[in-house]
């Protein structure tokens, strides 16, 4: 399959152009179809957006707890963050085929989720999921753990001192604390999700803006809806992922107390004496 | 696990000539990425006006999903959709976008005193850079380029979705033919090369800093 296409990227860049269909770019954003249709761009933004979404705040919901309990115990620390190190090096593509060619016949439930999930789709999406989560958890675990670790233990005696519980030293000292790390955690996996979760379209019953990849790959010899689309899709990808980290960055904003990101904003103040220094022994 | 090493005993040609595409794959774009990332992050942490530029700038590369640098890539410079040079430049950028920061963090990391002592025993700016910061900074450029190896080995895998012949069309064959062999046998094998890079870097590492071995701890 490679080897033609290869050829067939060869007779398109035969047509002067230079460019496999690059020209037609802007010619495929102008189409309303291309947006507005079945399989168009909305409606690939919005599986894409959707399954980023579920599988972030499922990573979270796991991979938070766990690095808040073992920053703030200190135990299991080596275990835990060599695990989530060792899992950044599988290969995500590899994990999802694996997942669905092992685990997909063992899933009988037709159960659907109207407008997420066709009848039978629920088999195929389960190991993508899965497969993403094993992705997104690293750096939310990791920088949720360091983030406690990161904090003052002056600052954790002194509410240890003012009689709170253990619970109550997590809640309300670590974590907030703790924030500006995990936000950054959380913001790094979603970037990593949105990239990834193009690989949803190559298993069955699955869309995101992958989609437009996995056709684009199939027809790579139709000048329409070959690289053209491809091309589009990236950019919508591109697009989407720096503005999500634009609206999490916001978010950052809101929920990280102004007093532990006022203190976070010291270190510039270290870096300036540096320089100083610096200039004046070259002086 | 018979099966696995059956179909690694039947496709060993292919796999044997996969596995070095990926290797330099990797490899290549890393020792490139450094060689870039050395000089400007050294840039951001000399002149304070260029750091917060320069840094975000490369937080904004590393934000580009990797199959879509993978599929822009030929539009814009040109080249075969199929061509590893694309994977190559893709995971180049990656890594400088990855350690621009790190160098920059690292050199400037070094403290105001060791300059002053470096200076006032008579080092040149550029001896002092690499005879002085540029060593205390390897136990920090070195953890990125860790970091970097790693995920440039795993990113590799997904350029077999447009079709770049590589170890991760083992992963393409595994969905293909429905079978657990040879997905099995590729995740096995790109672990490995991401620990056999880790083991490099850390040796490397060692080397380079005999100082903190010799150091009571």
């Amino acid at each position: 399959m490679a080897a033609g296409g290869a050829g067939v990227m060869r007779t398109i860049l035969a047509d002067g152009s230079g460019l496999p269909g690059l020209d037609r770019v802007p010619i495929w954003f102008n189409d309303p179809q291309n947006w507005w249709g079945p399989d168009g761009l909305l409606v690939r933004i919005r599986e894409h957006l959707l399954y980023t979404a579920i599988i972030v705040i499922i990573a979270v919901l796991i991979g938070l707890p766990i690095g808040l309990l073992i920053g703030h115990t200190g135990r299991g620390v080596f275990a835990v963050v060599g695990l989530a190190n060792g899992l950044r090096a599988v290969p995500t593509l590899g994990l999802v085929i694996l997942l669905v060619v092992w685990l997909s016949p063992k899933i009988h439930s037709t159960a659907e989720v109207p407008g997420l999930i066709g009848r039978g789709a629920l088999p195929y999406f389960l190991p993508v999921v899965i497969g993403l989560i094993v992705l997104a958890l690293p750096p939310i675990l990791t920088n949720s753990y360091a983030g406690v670790q990161n904090v003052d233990p002056a600052v954790r005696d002194a509410a240890r001192g003012m009689g709170m519980t253990g619970w109550e030293v997590i809640r309300k000292v670590e974590f907030p604390c703790a924030l500006p790390l995990i936000m950054s955690g959380i913001r790094s996996a979603t970037l990593q999700v949105i990239a990834t979760v193009t690989v949803a379209a190559f298993v069955p019953f699955l869309g995101g803006l992958g989609a437009f990849i996995r056709d684009g790959v199939a027809e790579a010899n139709d000048p329409q809806f070959g690289y053209p689309a491809m091309f589009s899709a990236g950019i919508v990808v591109a697009v989407l992922a720096v503005l999500t980290d634009g609206v999490l960055g916001l978010l950052q904003r809101l929920v990280v107390s102004p007093g532990v990101s006022g203190r976070i904003s010291t270190r510039p103040a270290r870096r300036n004496k540096f320089s100083m220094e610096a200039q004046l022994a070259d002086v | 696990m018979n099966d696995v090493w059956q179909y690694f005993v039947d496709h060993r040609d292919e796999i044997q000539s996969w596995t070095w595409t990926t290797v330099w794959l990797a490899a290549l774009p890393l020792i490139i990425g450094l060689a870039i990332a050395l000089p400007t992050g050294w840039v951001a942490s000399r002149y304070r006006w260029s750091y917060p530029p320069i840094v975000s700038g490369a937080g904004l590369l590393y934000t580009i999903p990797s199959i879509v640098l993978f599929v822009l890539l030929p539009g814009l410079i040109g080249t075969k959709i199929l061509d590893p040079v694309n994977v190559a430049i893709a995971l180049t950028v990656y890594t400088i976008a990855l350690l621009v920061r790190v160098v920059a963090d690292a050199l400037s990391s070094v403290s105001a005193e060791t300059m002053s002592a470096a200076a006032a025993m008579g080092y040149t700016s550029l001896q002092r850079l690499l005879k002085v910061q540029l060593p205390i900074a390897v136990p920090i450029i070195g953890a990125g380029l860790r970091v970097a190896a790693v995920s440039n080995v795993s990113l590799v895998s997904v350029a077999s979705i447009i079709g770049v012949s590589q170890l991760g069309q083992l992963f393409i064959q595994g969905q293909t033919t429905n079978s657990i062999p040879p997905t099995v046998l590729g995740l096995i094998l790109f672990v490995l090369l991401a620990l056999i890079f880790d083991s490099v870097i850390l040796i490397a590492m060692r080397l380079l800093t005999p100082w903190r071995r010799a150091a009571p701890a």
